[in-house]
């Protein structure tokens, strides 16, 4: 177990240098732009191949990249191009940010996903018929929408919440569930959407299976046998498909920070772009990076639990 | 997942009534007209509005619909909105086909070759499965710097990344297809690889790609719309996203100005999945439909003239299920059982015949799509049809129990075998958990197995079809039950653990003075342990007697070929169960009788 641990840790430490060095030789041809960029129009060329020289984007491309992996490694992601703050501690910050609203997202789309998707399996009919249209109009309406007629609704017109703005949750969490309860609102839709069905349809699958029957025939009662037997073999297909739906989410909570202000990962990740800022670009590509390769992990290991079959220790 | 595999296999007649069928689902047709007209309003944009799209007049600043040349009136920057929005469908009709065009290549190439070469797959599946964690927008915006926001460059780095997708479904395809006999023969016929891979494979997994299309563009449209939306690309491109966003910051001032461009985003969208739903209907059936588990609600009980003191007593049971054309199709028609406390009935006849079906609506599991359309079932004199879930659910196990056929698909894989025996054992009899192990392990001894402690505590997937099958005799007769229904139970099993598990039974009915239905298609199984047999063919029970009487002179054709067959076929079957009859495959499609 702890081997294995150990051996996917690696692998996704090689995943991670491979995905930044990817990123960093399809950035190299933009150097020059970003450079002139930082300086201002006008400049004479001199100056800027002088700045060039002197944020060392001068040297060949791999000299750099293995630069900044080596300072990497010693827990240095430099400093931005334009603001000096230490890439490290921004971008951290910025994370937590985004994974306060992803986190509350994901929980409430477990818990909203399993519940109709069992109801809807299990009870067929009206309830099924309402899960499936739900789950339909999620996956119509993009996300895009939905938060500006969030906004429009719920802020706008009736006041009720904040229409843009976050409050950390260590400052103030109650100003803080206010300020993510649109942003959450607006993910959750399509999350809610794509797990539901998963749900809905491997319990379809599991409740035809012969091993229900026969646990019914001994005397259990369904509600045992739904819950304790079909949902927990159920689980496994569901948890991948929520693991996709982190990641999605990670880079889909962007669109949700632009439209509320929120100062979290993907706007943040969505200014140093446009600037061209190298090292914030480098930092972010990084955590994002380990963050997946953690998910995943630790979604393996969690299957692993649930299916003995796919158990690796 | 039991779903079962597209075969593939090309069938002309089919594919005419796809089409067909296409064209008559409403869902279908108003959807790909919704679509092929808005398109075709784009390429006419020129022509339909009087303004380019980035022409701007101030006289015309958040102008107000129905201004003369303005039909949607103007934007913030006095610019047409009406010829904006006809421009946006072209950009995004344009991500579209970008988006899905290289999801596609990358995918199904790589899907044949990953598929079709085994030592290929490795490295495809490593590819994709790289390509999968990163997160896909944020990705584009990382890459910002070198695509200049251009969204068509950017769209097709998206396809890449809807890419894995496509991968899967072809390369899940493709291992299913390549076994199959038309692609072998195709191979001996001397067809190379390449051609093969062209002709007859490609040809099979064309279903779930058009499919999977539908949802392709409309994800690219979603994006290239959130991406636009952010401001990524120059503002020249008109883009229901751009238009959006500029309509939000004036929500103020002119709420509808954010209106149109989401009206028009949201049909295209919506259109493609439901568009994309719609042709998975069709091309792949129906969609799986969920039903309560609970007991069938069923006719009134009928019959009522037998007042005898039978343990259990069928009478005209028929079962049918609903045809997809909604006609009722009985399985079982007018079936008249009998069977005395401590005696074993045998329940003989083919695949197909009924008798499982028999079995099921005995112990009130049934599928749900299953109706009851006449007959009785009495036990001890108490009629069964029209009880409640809960009231059949304190018969099940204690009073009548029940063995299945396929030993490993019936033990639930991810619980230990101990803790569902246990389960049933408390639920059953409500004894305390400690006790309930105890028994369980003095149970798991009793029916032979060597180390009971052991056996508890493992998967099913770690003991053998024989063990399994003694495990679920152990499930079954845990609360001694009165009527203990065996389908099949040695079926699946090897000869000779056939015999063992049949000493088994018999051993545990003298020991407990059960009486036994046993649903069986073998005579030699029959002539070993029953007392009377029941003789069913195509849904009803053909003849009756006692095993001497029908081994010594069956009066029924269908009986004597029965009993003939056994000599040719000794004792075990040996093919797989075949759905052949158009009875089977109904019943097959109930997912029950095997």
């Amino acid at each position: 177990m702890l081997l294995y641990v150990i051996r996917r840790l690696v692998s996704g430490l090689v995943l991670a240098v491979l995905v930044t060095l990817i990123t960093f030789l399809l950035l190299a041809p933009s150097f020059d732009g970003i450079v002139s960029n930082r300086i201002g129009i006008g400049v004479t060329s001199e100056a800027v191949r002088a700045l060039k020289a002197d944020m060392g984007l001068d040297r060949p491309v791999l000299v750099q990249y293995l630069d900044w992996l080596s300072d990497a490694v010693r827990g240095d992601l430099g400093v931005s191009f334009f603001s000096g703050e230490a890439v490290g501690h921004t971008v951290g910050q910025h994370l937590g940010v985004t994974l306060s609203i992803v986190v509350v997202t994901l929980l409430l789309t477990v818990a909203v996903s399993v519940t109709l998707g069992v109801l809807a399996a299990s009870r067929g009919g009206a309830v099924d018929r309402i899960t499936q249209a739900a789950s339909l109009t999620g996956h119509l309406v993009p996300n895009l929408l939905i938060a500006i007629a969030l906004v429009y609704l719920l802020a706008i017109r009736l006041k009720l919440l904040p229409a843009t703005g976050f409050t950390p949750v260590t400052e103030d969490p109650a100003a803080w569930a206010r300020s993510i309860t649109i942003p959450v609102i607006a993910l959750l839709v399509a999350s809610v959407a794509g797990l539901t069905a998963q749900v809905r349809g491997t319990m379809i699958d599991e409740l035809r299976k012969d091993y229900v029957r026969t646990l019914r025939t001994r005397g259990i009662s369904t509600r045992a046998v739904v819950l304790r037997h079909a949902l927990r073999n159920a689980a496994g297909p569901a948890l991948t498909v929520l693991s996709f739906e982190f990641v999605a989410l990670l880079g889909g909570a962007l669109i949700v920070e632009k439209v509320f202000a929120i100062p979290g990962f993907g706007s943040y990740a969505f200014d140093a772009s446009l600037q061209g800022d190298v090292p914030v670009i480098m930092g972010i590509t990084l955590f994002a990076v380990l963050l997946v390769v953690t998910i995943n992990l630790a979604v393996d290991l969690v299957n692993g639990w649930l299916n003995p079959k796919a158990r690796i220790f | 997942m039991t779903a079962e595999t597209p075969t593939g296999r090309p069938d002309p007649r089919r594919r005419r009534s796809t089409a067909h069928k296409l064209l008559r689902d409403p869902q279908a047709v108003v959807t790909a007209g919704l679509l092929l007209f808005i398109v075709a309003m784009g390429l006419l944009a020129p022509l339909l509005a009087s303004h380019g799209p980035n022409e701007s007049s101030l006289d015309h600043i958040d102008a107000g619909i129905g201004t003369p040349d303005y039909p949607l009136g103007g934007d913030h920057s006095g610019r047409d909105i009406w010829a904006r929005l006809l421009h946006s469908i072209n950009t995004s009709v344009v991500s579209a086909l970008i988006g899905a065009s290289i999801a596609l290549i990358v995918g199904v190439a790589a899907g044949l070759v990953g598929g079709y070469y085994d030592r290929a797959r490795s490295a495809t599946e490593w590819t994709f499965s790289l390509v999968m964690t990163f997160p896909g927008l944020l990705l584009l915006i990382v890459l910002m710097p070198l695509t200049g926001g251009d969204f068509r460059i950017t769209m097709a780095i998206f396809g890449v990344l809807l890419s894995p997708g496509i991968y899967r479904i072809v390369r899940n395809q493709v291992v299913g297809v390549k076994n199959e006999l038309f692609v072998d023969a195709a191979r001996v016929s001397g067809l190379t690889d390449r051609r093969i891979l062209a002709r007859h494979v490609l040809f099979a997994v064309r279903g779930p790609v058009i499919i999977a299309t539908a949802f392709l563009c409309g994800s690219s449209i979603g994006v290239q719309a959130g991406l636009a939306f952010l401001g990524v690309g120059p503002a020249t491109v008109p883009s229901f996203g751009s238009m959006a966003a500029e309509g939000f910051q004036n929500l103020y001032i002119a709420p509808l100005q954010v209106v149109w461009p989401s009206l028009v985003l949201g049909t295209m969208t919506a259109s493609l999945v439901l568009l994309g739903n719609a042709l998975r209907d069709t091309l792949e059936g129906a969609t799986r439909r969920p039903s309560k588990v609970a007991a069938l609600k069923a006719a009134k009980a009928s019959a009522v003239d037998d007042a005898s003191s039978a343990l259990l007593v069928v009478q005209d049971l028929a079962i049918a299920y609903p045809t997809p054309s909604g006609e009722l199709n009985e399985v079982v028609s007018g079936v008249d059982l009998r069977l005395e406390a401590g005696e074993t009935l045998g329940l003989v006849g083919e695949s197909g015949s009924g008798k499982t079906q028999t079995a099921f609506a005995v112990l009130g599991v049934l599928p749900p799509e299953a109706v009851i359309t006449r007959g009785s079932i009495r036990l001890d004199g108490r009629e069964l049809l029209g009880l409640k879930e809960s009231e059949l659910r304190g018969l099940r196990g204690r009073t009548i129990a029940y063995i299945p056929q396929e030993p490993m698909s019936n033990l639930d894989p991810s619980a230990t075998v101990g803790s569902q025996l246990v389960e049933g054992l408390r639920a059953a009899s409500g004894v305390s958990r400690q006790e309930a192990r105890e028994r369980v392990l003095a149970l798991l001894a009793r029916v032979g197995i060597p180390d009971p402690e052991h056996t508890f505590g493992s998967y099913p997937h770690q003991i053998s079809g024989g063990m399994a099958q003694r495990v679920l005799i152990a499930g079954a007769v845990a609360c001694r039950p009165v009527l203990l229904i065996a389908d099949e139970p040695t079926t699946a099993l090897d000869v000779t653990v056939q015999a063992e598990i049949l000493d088994l039974l018999r051993d545990l009915q003298e020991e407990m003075g059960m009486a036994v239905l046993l649903v069986t298609h073998n005579f030699g199984v029959v002539a070993d342990i029953c007392d009377r047999i029941a003789v069913m063919r195509d849904g009803r029970v053909v003849e009756t007697g006692t095993s001497l009487e029908i081994f010594r002179e069956a009066r029924h054709p269908y009986t004597r070929m029965l009993l003939d067959s056994v000599l040719d076929e000794e004792t075990v079957r040996t093919d797989p169960p075949a759905a052949a009859s158009p009875m089977a495959a109904v019943a097959e499609s109930a997912g029950k009788e095997k």
